[in-house]
């Protein structure tokens, strides 16, 4: 009986310690990590302000509305349309981007001044959107697996306790050859993340600058991303951030790409 | 026999200029077509419009933007035809005009310029259009650009106008396409969509000036040639009402699309008054149906389309007219990839197939060039865009095989700021003949500048 009993505990704390030790795998933090920055609610809007700031102090502007859906659970499918305000020139373009976790997405591009809809072809890993200093991935996310995650250590950045995580492409074909990330322990937001070159030097650096709750979803409203090598520079700032508006699935279309709705774009 | 038409008869040009999707040889002028009466309606009508909506209470967004732009291209191959080097000197203010009361929407887009060459001022109304949005469907009305197919200034099932003089003297692309005076109607049922166009207003294609353009004219030869022409266009009545259908929807990722068209060539046919001395041409627009579909999807790493359409030519169906372009087939493959940041290539090959080719061997006068079976083309279209965007590096050419002719477009653009942009570049066209495509536009190569400030 005895004998039982120990074999019963020592089942449940073994049981325990997987438990926790799961918690903290750095695949698990990265998943909620994910699930927090690039998936939370089910639709989300946001009138986007980017700044490209030049080493020699020029900004350029690039304002849009930018809206997007979840298809499935997080890490799945989602749809995205980008309403562009700034600069004049490309005043009232439209972009549509259905993204698939593992594979490229479809992109479609609408061009006013012709009245043109065309897909486009780029690549999410080594195509920088809109001139900035972010790439498609680092707006629409990048799969989790195509990384091998390793949590380095835990300390406090910001004062947010947070883990640091070393992640690695396993295909040889990205920018840079590893990228750290601090992510807050309570919201599991990248609070900071590092990017080393093929020489093992830091040459990109994206820092969340503003983090405000909107309907009980911690949101970073304001980041950056600094690009050392270049002296460029990218501030973006959400405004009129919104979740769970009913976004409807009719919005990602060819029919709206061309008329965009006020409704949704303002 | 005139010498003149002998060897290089009216009726090789009805037949050539009909080989090509982009743009056929011309060998006679064109009058720019009548459009001041329209225009002063339309004027009138938007300006109407715009009042409307401004008084309204109802109007509840109102935005204005535009651009100040300065166009210039100078000839390097040759003076223009009429003396002077410049194919186009001008300055050109665009407004553009949104108002939106749900919901309805108006849209207007008048350019007004001062063009130095002729020493005048002009206006236009680019587009000018009232939208009704509802939930399954909605409707455009008004002078508007309609774009369709997938090609890259190839054009199968885009039956709509096009201004080629603006292509090749360098004018920002927008100007390539003309808008159309008519309604569209959209369906949105959910298995497909529709787009539902009528044109009332029949407008052709705008062609080089002959004044500013060197281009094969077998009835201008060595003399003064035929002036005597008349352009007869289609008559704005019911029946001779355009129409054109597009339905399309997603197939297995491939963006699918089925057309219809019902309505006339945009390049006219040309009819002499006497076959052997002609002293008088008729210039008339020939019936013509389209049926067509195109394919545009993820493949191969990048993205690969597929157009094709068949020609129906109502007036010569047996092709025994060679006053009247036999029908064809055309097709369209292109695949464009990026291959590193920020750089994508693209190659399309076009070909267009004549049917019933033995009764236009057989009515081809002797001693004119002759047309070949399939025409074809292949381009090339490189894009390198650097320093965040703001500097485009840019390749166009066409070559064509069967003829052994080109067109070159290279140019460089860049955004000085967020307001101010100017591109550079160059249209070099040449070809062994002096009667193709781009063979005939061998002394027009020309530098391009364009300046724009935008709001």
């Amino acid at each position: 009986m005895k004998k039982t009993l120990i074999i019963v505990f020592a089942i449940a704390v073994s049981a325990a310690l997987c438990g926790i030790s799961l918690a903290v795998t750095p695949d698990e933090v990265m998943k909620k990590s994910q699930a927090a920055f690039l998936y939370p609610g089910k639709d989300f809007k946001a009138r986007v302000m980017m700044k490209l700031i030049s080493k020699g102090g020029q900004e350029r502007v690039r304002e849009m509305t930018m809206l997007r859906k979840n298809y499935g659970e997080s890490g799945g499918d989602q749809k995205y349309f980008i309403y562009f305000f700034q600069p004049a020139d490309v005043k009232d373009m439209t972009f549509m981007v259905y993204k698939y976790p593992g594979r490229d997405a479809d992109r479609w591009l609408f061009v006013p001044a012709i009245s043109m809809v065309r897909r486009i072809a780029a690549k999410d890993k080594h195509s920088s959107f809109v001139g900035s200093d972010f790439t498609y991935e680092d707006v629409s996310g990048r799969s989790l697996a195509e990384d091998t995650h390793g949590i380095i250590k835990e300390e406090k950045t910001g004062g947010k306790d947070s883990y640091v995580v070393k992640s690695t492409p396993k295909a040889g074909d990205m920018d840079y050859s590893y990228k750290m990330s601090w992510i807050d322990k309570s919201t599991f937001l990248p609070l900071k993340e590092e990017y080393y070159d093929k020489r093992g030097e830091l040459y990109k650096v994206f820092t969340a600058i503003e983090v405000k709750d909107i309907k009980g979803f911690p949101t970073i409203t304001k980041r950056s991303m600094k690009n050392l090598q270049s002296g460029h520079l990218t501030e973006v700032s959400y405004s009129r951030a919104d979740y769970g508006i009913g976004i409807d699935d009719s919005l990602f279309s060819e029919r709206f790409l061309k008329q965009p709705p006020k409704k949704w774009t303002e | 026999m005139n010498k003149q038409v002998t060897t290089q008869g009216p009726w090789t040009t009805t037949k050539k200029r009909y080989r090509s999707n982009l743009w056929s040889p011309r060998r006679f002028d064109l009058r720019r077509p009548d459009t001041t009466v329209v225009n002063a309606a339309s004027y009138l009508f938007f300006l109407s419009c715009v009042l409307l909506f401004c008084t309204s209470a109802y109007a509840s967004d109102i935005s204005l933007h535009g651009f100040m732009q300065g166009n210039y291209s100078a000839g390097v191959a040759a003076s223009n035809p009429q003396g002077g080097d410049f194919k186009l000197a001008e300055e050109r203010l665009q407004l553009k005009l949104d108002a939106t009361a749900d919901p309805f929407h108006l849209f207007i887009k008048a350019d007004g310029w001062y063009d130095h060459i002729g020493q005048k001022w002009g206006s236009e109304l680019r587009e000018g259009y009232i939208d009704y949005t509802a939930g399954k469907w909605d409707a455009r009305l008004g002078r508007q650009v309609i774009t369709w197919g997938v090609g890259d200034l190839v054009f199968i099932n885009d039956v709509f106008p096009k201004d080629y003089e603006a292509f090749f003297s360098g004018r920002p692309l927008e100007y390539l396409k003309k808008g159309v005076d008519g309604a569209k109607i959209g369906l949105y049922p959910g298995f497909a969509s529709f787009e539902l166009v009528a044109i009332p207003l029949f407008t052709p294609n705008h062609f080089p000036d002959s004044q500013r353009f060197w281009m094969f004219d077998p009835l201008s030869g060595n003399g003064p040639g035929i002036t005597n022409r008349e352009t007869v266009k289609p008559a704005a009545t019911i029946e001779n009402t355009e129409i054109a259908l597009r339905a399309y929807r997603d197939i297995a990722g491939f963006d699918a699309s089925l057309y219809y068209y019902r309505g006339f060539f945009r390049q006219p046919s040309m009819l002499p008054d006497n076959m052997t001395m002609p002293t008088k041409l008729t210039l008339s627009y020939p019936k013509l149906s389209v049926y067509g579909a195109s394919l545009q999807g993820k493949a191969l790493d990048g993205v690969l389309s597929l157009e094709a359409g068949h020609y129906d030519s109502r007036q010569d169906r047996n092709g025994t007219d060679p006053m009247v372009p036999n029908s064809q087939t055309r097709f369209l493959l292109c695949y464009q990839r990026q291959l590193w940041e920020d750089f994508t290539v693209s190659f399309q090959y076009y070909a267009a197939y004549m049917h019933d080719y033995r009764p236009y061997m057989k009515n081809l006068p002797s001693g004119f060039p002759q047309e070949r079976h399939l025409h074809d083309l292949v381009s090339i279209r490189l894009t390198q865009f650097l320093m965040h965007q703001t500097l485009r590096l840019s390749w166009f050419s066409f070559w064509g095989p069967s003829d052994s002719d080109y067109l070159l477009n290279p140019e460089i653009k860049y955004n000085f700021s967020d307001h101010v942009w100017a591109a550079l570049g160059g249209m070099v066209f040449g070809g062994d003949k002096s009667w193709s495509q781009f063979g005939q536009l061998d002394k027009n190569d020309n530098v391009y500048l364009q300046v724009r400030y935008e709001f």
